[in-house]
C-alpha cells in the first residue's frame, strides 16, 4: 500500500515537472471575441512561442464585469473586448496597464486609447442592414438621422443594448452633441423603431423580412450569407463620412493585475502581426489596422466610401451618460 | 417578504409526529438556508453600498411596465405548463394513449434547448418563408409565451409522471366500482393526490419564466430581465436593485404557493399496479396532444437545426463547414457537459434532501425560511448567480478562495442556482409517503434513522430522481455561471453554442443543438426514466 502511494506520488511529481518543463509561461486571457474568431489564432501563437495559452471565453460586457468583481485576484491578464465600450469601462476602473510604445504605434492613433491602455486589433463598420425585396435601394437613407422622418416609420430595427450601438451613440454624441442625439433617440421612439437584443437577431429578422431595416455592424451580413447564400438582406453603408458609418474596433488590453505583462505584450504584438491581420482579412471578413493588411476584396474599401473614423478616447467615462440617454428616450422598450 | 408563513399547520402530512426536529437536522437546515442565501446576500450589499434606491427604483415608471410584463408572462406560460404538463403526464402513465412508452421517453428534451436557441429556431421556422409557413410569425407577449411553455412544460410534466407512478389505486378503483365516471374520478380522486406534485412543477415554471432572459428578448418583449441586464455595466445600482425585486417576487410566489398546497393526506398504500384507463373513442384525439406538443417543442427547433447542418457554411477554416466535417471538437464538450450535469443533478438532491425532508414532515419556521431561501435563488437570472458567486469567493479566506474557478465551485453555483427544482421535487415525493407504513415500522420498534432509509427515502425515489433530473437539464443548458466560473478552458456543450451563436455560425449551432439534445435523451433515459416505477 505504502509503496503504491510513493509510486503514484512519484509519478504526479513527474507530470507537473514535465508539465512546467514544456511551456515558457502562461498567459490567460478573458475573451469578449468568440472561439471561431480569435481561437486559431490563439493556438497559432502558443505553438510558434512555446507560451501557453489559457482563454475564458464570454460577453465583452459580462468579462468586465467579472474582472472587476475579481479585483486584486483576477488570474486574467488580458482582455479583449468586442467594443471599446467595455475595455473603457476598465480603463475608467484603473484595471489596465500602459502597452508599449512600439507596440502601439503599429495601429494609426485612432485605434488606440491615447493613454496606451488598450488598442484595437481589427474593425468593423456600421451600416444599414436592408432587405432588397422590401427596400428599393433609391429609398436608402444618405444619413444616419434621416432615420427619424415619416417615410422610415416603423420600419427600422435597432440594438440598444448592444455594445457597438451603445458606442455608436457615444461618439453621435461628441461630435453632435448631447442634445441632437438624445432627438435622434427619440425621434426613433416617436417613429416606431423596433428594439432587438443584438445584431444577429436583428440581420435574421431583415433576411426574413420582419422588418425592412436596421443599424447592425457589417461583419454579420457577410456571416449570414456564408451560412446561407441566397437570404434576401444586403449591407448599405452610409456615404460621406456619416456618424452612420463609424468604425468600431475589437480592443486589447493587459491588465494592471497581469503577472506576466511581458508575455502579455508578446500576444498583443502577435495580434498585430502580418499573419494575424491576413486571418481578420481573409477569415473573418473584417478590417485588418495594421501591418499593411488590405481588407477582403468582397469588403468596400474604408477610403472608397469614406467611413466615420473616430478617437475613441473621447468616449472615456462618457458611457453612462449614452445609457441615461438610451434609458430616458425608452427605446429599449420599444 | 414572508407573508405566506403563517399558513394553518393542518398540512402536516405525518399526522401527529410534530414532535422537536433532531437537532443535527436542525443544524443542517440552517447551513443550507445560510449558503442559498448568498446571492440576495450579496444583491442587497450591492445595493446598500451603490446606494440604490429600491423604493424609487420599484416605482419608477421604468420598472413598473417591465415588472408587470415579467409577471404577465410568468403567470401565463407556467399555467400554460400547468394544464400541458399535467395532461401529458396522466396520459402517458395512466392511459392506453398509443405509442405511450415512445412519448415518455421524449417528452422531457425540451426541456434542455436553451431559450435562446429555441426561440431562434421558432422564430425562423414559424412564418411566411419559415419551414411552417402557413402561421403567422410568432412575437412579442405571444412570442414568449409559445417559447416558454414549450419548453418548461416538462418542469410539471416530470414530477406529476413521477407521482402518477406511485399513487395509490385503491381509492381510484373503490370509486370505479361504485360506478363513478373516470372524469369524475380523475377530478375527485386523481387530481387530489397529484396535486403538490403539479404545484410544485408550476411554480418552478414560474421562477423560470421571471428569470429567463434568452427567449423575451429575442421575443421583443420587455421584462425586468431585460432592463436588469442592460443597466449591469454602467448603473449597476439599479441593475442590483432590480434583481432584488425578483428575488422578492419569488418569495412572494412561494408563499402563495404554500398557501395554496393541500392539506390532504396521501392515499393509504403506494400503488404497484396502476389503474390505466381506456381512453376509447378519444384515443385518437388525445394522441394529438403529445403530438403537437412535440412537433412544436422539440421536432421544430430539430428540423431547424438539421436544416443549418445541411446549408452548412462556406467560410473555411473558422467554425464548423457542415455535414462531412469532423465532429472531433465536441467529444470534449461533450463529456464535460455530461459530468457537470449528472455531478449537479446529484449534488443538488444531496444538499436539499434535508430542507425538503423537514418541510414535508415537520413544519417549522426553520424548514419554511430555508424552503423560501433555497427558492428564492431560482427566480434570479444565471448572470447574477453567477457574479455573487464570485463576489463572496474572491474575497473569502484561503481555501475557499483557491477553489474559484474550479470543477467543485462550478457545481455548487449549479446547485444554488438550481436547487430549487430538486427541493420541490423531493417535497412533493416525500409528502406523498403513505404515514401507514411508518406507523407500522414505529410500533414495531424501528428507529427514525432505519425508517428514513428503510421506508421513505425508497418510497420517494422515484420523485427525488426526477427532481435530480430537472436540475441535469437545466445544467445542460446553462449558460452564463458555466462561462464566468468553470475551470478555463472547460467548455461544454451549452458554451459552445453560445459561442457559435453570438457571431453567427448557424452550421455550429445547429449541430451542437442536436448532440445536446441526443445527450439529454440518453442521460435522462439511463437515470432518470427507466427508474421509475411501473409506467
Amino acid at each position: 500500500m505504502k509503496r503504491l502511494a510513493m509510486l503514484l506520488l512519484r509519478a504526479l511529481l513527474g507530470l507537473v515537472i514535465l508539465a512546467c518543463g514544456t511551456s515558457d509561461g502562461v498567459i490567460t486571457v478573458y475573451s469578449g471575441r468568440t472561439s471561431n474568431l480569435i481561437g486559431p489564432l490563439l493556438e497559432d501563437f502558443a505553438e510558434s512561442t512555446g507560451i501557453d495559452v489559457e482563454v475564458r471565453f464570454g460577453q465583452s460586457a459580462d468579462l468586465a464585469l467579472l474582472i472587476d468583481q475579481e479585483g486584486d485576484r483576477s488570474p486574467a491578464d488580458i482582455f479583449i473586448s468586442q467594443s471599446p465600450g467595455a475595455v473603457g469601462f476598465l480603463a475608467g476602473k484603473n484595471k489596465l496597464q500602459p502597452i508599449e510604445n512600439e507596440i502601439l504605434s503599429l495601429v494609426p492613433d485612432e485605434f488606440r486609447n491615447v493613454d496606451g491602455l488598450w488598442i484595437g486589433i481589427s474593425g468593423r463598420v456600421r451600416v444599414l442592414v436592408y432587405n432588397r425585396d422590401l427596400v428599393e435601394p433609391s429609398e436608402l437613407p444618405r444619413s444616419v438621422f434621416e432615420l427619424t422622418g415619416e417615410r422610415f416609420r416603423g420600419r427600422i430595427a435597432v440594438a440598444p443594448p448592444n455594445g457597438s450601438f451603445q458606442d455608436f451613440v457615444t461618439a453621435m454624441r461628441e461630435i453632435h452633441g448631447d442634445d441632437a442625439t438624445l432627438a435622434w433617440l427619440e425621434g426613433l421612439v416617436a417613429n416606431d423603431a423596433r428594439a432587438y437584443p443584438n445584431n444577429t437577431s436583428i440581420v435574421q429578422a431583415v433576411g426574413r423580412g420582419d422588418v425592412p431595416m436596421g443599424l447592425v455592424n457589417h461583419y454579420y451580413n457577410f456571416r449570414a450569407k456564408a451560412e446561407d447564400p441566397g437570404v434576401a438582406s444586403e449591407n448599405y453603408y452610409f456615404p460621406d463620412r456619416d456618424i452612420g458609418s463609424l468604425m468600431i474596433v475589437t480592443t486589447m488590453g493587459v491588465l494592471s493585475t497581469s503577472d506576466e505583462p511581458e508575455l502579455a505584450g508578446k500576444l498583443v504584438e502577435f495580434m498585430l502581426s502580418e499573419a494575424a491581420q491576413r486571418f481578420y482579412s481573409e477569415k473573418t471578413f473584417e478590417y485588418p489596422l495594421a501591418a499593411g493588411v488590405a481588407p477582403s476584396s468582397d469588403l468596400p474599401s474604408l477610403s472608397g466610401i469614406g467611413v466615420a473614423t473616430y478617437d475613441f478616447d473621447r468616449l472615456g467615462g462618457g458611457l453612462e451618460r449614452t445609457k441615461e440617454l438610451i434609458d430616458e428616450s425608452g427605446l429599449e422598450s420599444s | 417578504m414572508k407573508a405566506g408563513s403563517k399558513v394553518p399547520d393542518t398540512a402536516d402530512p405525518a399526522g401527529t409526529r410534530s414532535r422537536r426536529q433532531h437537532p443535527g437536522l436542525r443544524l443542517l437546515l440552517a447551513l443550507v438556508g445560510i449558503a442559498f442565501l448568498f446571492p440576495i446576500g450579496y444583491l442587497a450589499w450591492g445595493t446598500l453600498s451603490l446606494e440604490g434606491d429600491l423604493w424609487a427604483t420599484i416605482t419608477g415608471a421604468r420598472t413598473l411596465k417591465p415588472l408587470r410584463n415579467s409577471l404577465l408572462i410568468a403567470g401565463s406560460a407556467s399555467l400554460a405548463c400547468m394544464i400541458v404538463g399535467t395532461s401529458l403526464a396522466w396520459l402517458v402513465a395512466r392511459t392506453d394513449l398509443a405509442g405511450r412508452r415512445f412519448w415518455r421517453a421524449i417528452l422531457s428534451l425540451p426541456l434542455v434547448i436553451p431559450s435562446f436557441v429555441g426561440a431562434t429556431a421558432l422564430l425562423s421556422a414559424l412564418g411566411p418563408g419559415g419551414l411552417v409557413p402557413f402561421v403567422p410569425r410568432i412575437e412579442g407577449f405571444w412570442g414568449a409565451f409559445v417559447v416558454l411553455t414549450a419548453l418548461s412544460y416538462p418542469y410539471v410534466y416530470l414530477p406529476v409522471l413521477a407521482r402518477l407512478s406511485t399513487t395509490s389505486p385503491t381509492l381510484e378503483e373503490a370509486a370505479r366500482l361504485l360506478g363513478s365516471r373516470s372524469r369524475r374520478i380523475l377530478i375527485k380522486v386523481v387530481l387530489p393526490q397529484i396535486w403538490d406534485s403539479v404545484l410544485a412543477g408550476t411554480m418552478l415554471v414560474f421562477l423560470y419564466s421571471l428569470s429567463d432572459f434568452g427567449a423575451v428578448a429575442l421575443m421583443r418583449y420587455d421584462t425586468i430581465t431585460r432592463a436588469i441586464f442592460s443597466a449591469r455595466l454602467f448603473d449597476r445600482a439599479t441593475s442590483l436593485t432590480l434583481g432584488l425585486v425578483l428575488a422578492g417576487c419569488a418569495l412572494l410566489v412561494t408563499a402563495i404557493e404554500r398557501g395554496a398546497r393541500p392539506d390532504i393526506r396521501p392515499g393509504k398504500d403506494i400503488g404497484r399496479e396502476q389503474v390505466r384507463y381506456s381512453l376509447g373513442r378519444f384515443a385518437i384525439p388525445a394522441v394529438l396532444l403529445p403530438a403537437g406538443v412535440i412537433a412544436l417543442a422539440l421536432v421544430t427547433p430539430a428540423s431547424v437545426f438539421l436544416l443549418w447542418v445541411i446549408r452548412g457554411s462556406t467560410t473555411v477554416g473558422v467554425g464548423y463547414a457542415g455535414i462531412g466535417d469532423g465532429l472531433a471538437f465536441l467529444i470534449r464538450p461533450l463529456i464535460n457537459s455530461a459530468l457537470a450535469s449528472v455531478a449537479a443533478g446529484a449534488c443538488a438532491v444531496a444538499v436539499t434532501l434535508p430542507v425538503a425532508y423537514s418541510a414535508a414532515k415537520h413544519r417549522s419556521w426553520l424548514s419554511i425560511s430555508a424552503a423560501a431561501s433555497v427558492t428564492s435563488v431560482f427566480a434570479l437570472p444565471g448572470l447574477v448567480v453567477a457574479l455573487a458567486i464570485v463576489f463572496w469567493v474572491i474575497q473569502a479566506p484561503g481555501p475557499l478562495a483557491a477553489a474559484y474557478q474550479t470543477f467543485p465551485l462550478l457545481v455548487l453555483a449549479y446547485v444554488l442556482h438550481f436547487g430549487a427544482q430538486s427541493m420541490r421535487a423531493s417535497h412533493a415525493a416525500i409528502a406523498g409517503v403513505p404515514a401507514r407504513y411508518e406507523d407500522a415500522a414505529r410500533s414495531l420498534g424501528v428507529t427514525a434513522r432505519r425508517r428514513l432509509f428503510r421506508i421513505e427515502l425508497p418510497l420517494a425515489l422515484p420523485g427525488l430522481v426526477t427532481g435530480g433530473g430537472l436540475v441535469l437539464l437545466s445544467t445542460l443548458k446553462e449558460l452564463p455561471a458555466t462561462l464566468l466560473l468553470a475551470p478555463i478552458g472547460f467548455e461544454t456543450l451549452a458554451t459552445r453554442i453560445w459561442n457559435a451563436a453570438e457571431d453567427g455560425f448557424f452550421a455550429e449551432v445547429g449541430v451542437t443543438s442536436l448532440v445536446l439534445i441526443l445527450l439529454s435523451g440518453a442521460l435522462t433515459w439511463a437515470l432518470v426514466l427507466r427508474r421509475e416505477l411501473h409506467i
